[in-house]
């Protein structure tokens, strides 16, 4: 059974129709590329899929659960628990330094301090950004704040990542170097990830790919 | 190689004369390589033989009076051809660029061939990426020339596909 399905959605904004029809399927581990031209709908898919948007039709489904038969308590106990989030850029929080933002998500699932920092601390060695734990966001690089986004996505060890062009904002070698820890560290712990990327080169660190047009996916097949 | 699949590709929309193709194909394909009469009649005469395309004139006439029609073999040839994404290699564009026109000028998804050929691209590209990132700086190199070569590729594809109404209104007939 995948781990997450979505099923004939369909989402407006007011005039505008950003998925008319998508279904698409993500299994346990797998790591998946969203491709497609801009305006297509990815972002807007994404969002669905990880229960920040709920579809005017059609359903989201994690496991066996729908996301909109779920309480608002329920879903965010779901993203906080299941799901870890990379975007472009901005995410970090910039009065916090790297290691305190990597130590947020568990401090907010209620383990202490020193666990969370310990463990925050484990994740940043592992994505090779160990040296900026006491610095703040606006003093490190955009691919090292990219690997320190990372760290934070890892750190509760989610069943799913979504990443949005999480090198858009990268230069090659630095979005490589990105991918390349993103990829090795989301494989280890068996995450699933769902890569919304227009980079072919990003895109080929994915297990297969599914394209976006017009609001509908063409999803490959899993190989078997 | 895709001369002959584009010439019988342009006999879908109906039988022609020998002089016709030549033309339509140098005005849909030929910008700067625009065809001999001689390589139009060798490649009607294989496609004869193999029972791809068929004769509507009279015995007797000389081969600039034959007309030509594709037959339901040619018509089957051209849409697994079409289906059939290239071997990735650098350089595909002009056999992509006749497979993308050829199919909106017949009618068919033209979306289909490209998406065929995107999965064939990263396909290969997986395998680079993976080779890549387990070896040393050698492969890494080697790999990422490759790997820059079909994301050129690659890129082309997507520029096509957001242009494909606008090239459907010029190649439709
Ligand atoms: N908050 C919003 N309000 C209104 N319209 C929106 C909103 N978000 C997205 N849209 C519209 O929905 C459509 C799909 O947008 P979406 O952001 O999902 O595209 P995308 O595929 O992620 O594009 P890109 O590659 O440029 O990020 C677009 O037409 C967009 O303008
Ligand atoms: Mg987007």
């Amino acid at each position: 059974m995948p781990l997450l399905t979505a099923d004939d959605v369909h989402l407006s904004f007011g005039e505008t129709t950003a998925l008319r029809g998508a279904s698409l399927h993500v299994y346990a581990g797998e790591v998946l590329a969203l491709m497609g031209p801009s305006g297509s709908g990815k972002s807007t898919l994404l969002h669905c899929l990880a229960g920040i948007l709920t579809p005017g039709a059609g359903s989201i489904r994690y496991g066996d659960r729908d996301l909109a038969r779920m309480s608002d308590a329920e879903r965010s106990t779901l993203r906080r628990g299941e799901f870890g989030f990379v975007f472009q850029f901005g995410q970090l929080v910039p009065e916090l330094t790297c290691l305190e933002n990597v130590a947020l998500p568990l401090r907010l699932a209620g383990a202490g301090r020193r666990d969370a920092q310990r463990s925050a601390a484990t994740w940043l060695e592992r994505l090779e950004v160990a040296d900026l734990a006491g610095k703040r966001p606006g003093q490190v690089s955009g691919g090292q704040g990219q690997r320190v986004a990372v760290a934070r996505a890892l750190v509760t060890e989610p069943a799913v990542i979504f990443a949005d062009e999480p090198t858009g904002a990268l230069d090659s070698l630095n979005g490589e170097l990105v991918m390349k820890l993103f990829i090795a560290a989301a494989r280890d712990t068996g995450a699933a990830v769902v890569l919304v990327t227009h980079e072919p080169r990003v895109a080929a660190y994915s297990d297969r790919e599914a394209v976006v047009r017009d609001g509908r996916v063409r999803e490959q097949e899993p190989a078997r | 190689m895709s001369v002959g699949f584009a010439l019988l590709g342009l006999l879908e929309n109906g039988p022609r004369h020998g002089y016709d193709l030549k033309r339509s194909y140098d005005e849909a394909f030929g910008r700067d390589r625009a065809l001999h009469f001689g390589q139009v009649y060798s490649t009607m005469a294989r496609l004869l033989k193999n029972g791809l395309v068929e004769v509507e004139s009279e015995p007797g006439d000389g081969p600039e009076r034959k007309k030509y029609a594709i037959t339901d073999a040619g018509i089957t040839d051209v849409a697994d051809w079409l289906s059939r994404p290239e071997k990735p290699e650098p350089y595909l564009q002009s056999t992509l660029y006749t497979k993308v026109v050829l199919a909106l000028m017949t009618g068919r998804d033209a979306t289909e061939v490209l998406d065929a050929q995107r999965a064939e691209h990263l396909r290969l590209m997986r395998v680079l990426t993976r080779r890549k990132n387990e070896g040393d700086l050698a492969d890494e190199l080697i790999c990422d020339h490759a790997l820059f070569h079909l994301e050129a590729d690659l890129r082309w594809l997507e520029l096509t596909a957001a242009r494909l109404d606008r090239l459907a209104a010029r190649v439709r007939p």
